[in-house]
């Protein structure tokens, strides 16, 4: 599974790396199982994270068991999924079957390879951008890697064959398709301001670094466009108050509902990897990425201001997903026509009118 | 780097794909499908022929077809839903009102 | 990394048995993710080709809008594999008919020598990035793009009005 996972990275990265940026095989190789250890570590991590803050906001303790302060849950839960019992319902096509958890989870686990982690490190002699592919369309990969991993829960859905998983199938690929549509154009907002058009470059570094120079981020110039990008991002991951796809009062488990064991273990991964990618991908795009105002980083730096640039990073992502789980547990769940009209009578003008401020920002030249 | 001439076939073959599916097959999706094929056999050459000219010209010419593309399948589409609310079926060969 | 003609071999392979799996699966879902893979496969011929925007955007309007909408309105029928299509007269002999325009395209490319033999430059003159791309759409192409775009809201009217419910008291 782990060399699958890697797999989809290695063919993402290898393909998302423009052919003049000649980096060594091994550079790139320490680089993808950098950002892979890093998002591997972040899932479980955030799978605890979830119980305990959601314990919290209930008054109660949640798992406290395992480990100190419940520190070990999300292994003994891993454990507990790799023994269980793989189930397959009669009648489904054992390929697609199988594949759909695989598709969520490389998708979502890839979007991590065009993220830069930090600005561009001085080592030796050589500058190593801290990012796994610097591609020239960056932000459209995460766009396309999103749009692809709508397969993982719509294939899922119907291969169980079961009404419950094909409703679920159905709701993610309409509810995904709708908020799509705002999260681009809200992303071309960003895109407008940061001036990469001028530049001709989708990089996420460069609009990093774009914030960086300027000292403002993109939060400031464009605070429609952030609470748009963000409530299309929490349509596309699929959590609440968007969760329809998997809602359980109305459809036991949704799109997965037939899964059991490690293959369930795929689709947990896949959402909660893409709740990482989503919030890094913010943070990057409205949040300055590795920049802090009072710390005063440079694009480039030695050792000492890398590791200070990816804990920035980090600390910052940390706390988005933090607000991730908070949202979770405060907001009631949409009801599914409530969803539409939200997406396409509200969020799609706004986004538009969010693209008109972002043309009069670049065009009257403020901050 | 890859003659040109190799995109060009793997361009008609692709297309001839695509009409073989169009006439062969009568489910109106997969119909639907064969077209996109064709369209995208289009691109192919599109792309490949600017290569050595103006490429920036060949993918904004890919990008317009991409569009009606879209526009194309969402009629299509629509068409289909009306169709198969009207016969329950999406078999092309459902709609023979017209013959004689 | 990947010598071109390689990728251009890989990418070029899974496009065409994509194509040919496109037309012969019998179940609506599998023909609809096959395509997908021809999409994809089609989305790396055109990174070889130094077109990487329109890779991107291949995946992104193809592969993820343009498939799930298809593959959304063949779960919302719930379509089930179809009998046995069948070859009768009339398909085998517009299926003759296909194969005689894909010849008539074929031929030329075969025999034109100064096709074979096409001028293939080192390095392309100028690249297909974002930018350039963009410079073409808005000065040269002013106005088919304009047009694209009453196409889009025109498609997307009709859409609307003709997968719209009738109402009671309207005929169709």
């Amino acid at each position: 599974m782990t060399a699958l996972l890697a797999a989809g990275i290695a063919v993402t990265t290898a393909l998302a790396a423009p052919p003049a940026a000649a980096e060594p095989a091994w550079l790139m190789l320490i680089k993808v199982l950098v950002a892979f250890g890093i998002t591997m570590t972040i899932v479980p991590l955030l799978v605890l994270a979830e119980r305990r803050v959601s314990a919290w906001m209930q008054y109660r303790v949640g798992p406290n068991r395992v480990g100190i302060g419940g520190s070990l849950q999300p292994m003994a839960d891993l454990v507990k999924m790799l023994f269980k019992e793989e189930l397959r319902p009669d009648g489904v096509p054992p390929f697609l079957f199988g594949a759909a958890p695989a598709i969520a989870a490389i998708c979502s686990l890839s979007m991590m390879a065009v993220v830069p982690f930090g600005g561009t490190l001085e080592l030796d002699g050589r500058s190593i951008p801290l990012v796994v592919a610097d591609a020239d369309i960056g932000v459209l990969a995460v766009l396309a890697l999103s749009s692809i991993g709508v397969y993982g829960i719509t294939l899922g859905g119907w291969a169980s064959n079961s009404k419950y998983s094909l409703l679920g199938g159905l709701r993610s690929s309409a509810q995904m398709i709708s908020y799509e549509l705002s999260l681009g154009i809200a992303l071309l907002g960003v895109l407008v301001v940061s001036g990469s058009f001028e530049s001709g470059s989708f990089r996420l570094s460069e609009i990093i670094r774009f914030q960086a120079e300027s000292g403002a981020w993109n939060v400031l110039r464009l605070p429609l466009g952030f609470a748009l990008f963000t409530i299309a991002v929490f349509a596309e991951t699929n959590r609440l108050p968007f969760d329809l796809p998997e809602a359980e009062p109305e459809l036991v488990g949704g799109y997965h509902t037939e899964y059991s064991s490690m293959r369930f273990g795929l689709f947990f991964l896949g959402e909660y990897a893409a709740m990482v990618a989503g919030s890094s991908v913010i943070v990057c795009l409205f949040l300055g990425g590795w920049h802090c105002p009072w710390l005063a980083t440079e694009a480039v730096v030695g050792p000492g201001g890398a590791l200070v640039q990816v804990a920035v990073f980090l600390a910052k992502v940390l706390a988005f997903l933090f607000f991730f789980i908070h949202v979770r547990w405060t907001l009631p769940r949409l009801r599914y026509d409530q969803l539409m009209k939200f997406g396409w009578t509200w969020l799609l003008p706004l986004s538009l009118l969010n693209l008109l401020w972002a043309g009069a920002h670049a065009a009257l030249g403020w901050f | 780097m890859a003659p040109q001439s190799w995109y060009l076939i793997v361009s008609a073959l692709l297309f001839g794909l695509g009409i073989v599916g169009f006439v062969t097959r009568r489910n109106s999706l997969v119909m639907f499908m064969s077209v996109e094929l064709m369209l995208n056999a289009a691109n192919l050459v599109f792309v490949a022929a600017a290569r050595d000219h103006v490429p920036a010209r060949g993918s904004a010419c890919a990008l317009f077809v991409i569009a009606v593309a879209a526009s194309e399948v969402a009629v299509g589409l629509a068409l289909v839903l009306a169709l198969f609310r009207l016969k329950k079926s999406v078999d092309s060969d459902a709609v023979r009102e017209l013959r004689a | 990394m990947l010598s071109e003609r390689t990728a251009f071999l890989i990418f070029s392979v899974i496009a065409l048995i994509g194509a040919v799996n496109v037309i012969t699966r019998r179940h609506p879902v599998h023909a609809a993710l096959w395509l997908v893979g021809t999409f994809l496969g089609v989305a790396g011929l055109f990174l070889t080709l130094g077109a990487g925007l329109l890779g991107a955007i291949q995946v992104m309007v193809y592969a993820g809008a343009i498939m799930v909408l298809f593959l959304f309105v063949i779960l919302l029928l719930n379509l089930d594999a179809p009998p046995d299509e069948g070859l009768s007269f009339a398909r085998g002999a517009s299926l003759l008919a296909a194969v005689a325009t894909l010849a008539l395209i074929a031929l030329p490319l075969a025999r034109a020598p100064e096709l074979r033999a096409a001028a293939t430059p080192e390095s392309p003159v100028a690249d297909a990035s974002a930018g350039q791309v963009a410079n073409v759409l808005f000065t040269r192409y002013a106005l088919p793009f304009e047009v694209v775009s009453l196409l889009l809201l025109i498609a997307m009217v009709g859409a609307i009005h003709l997968a719209r419910r009738p109402r009671r008291d309207e005929t169709v």
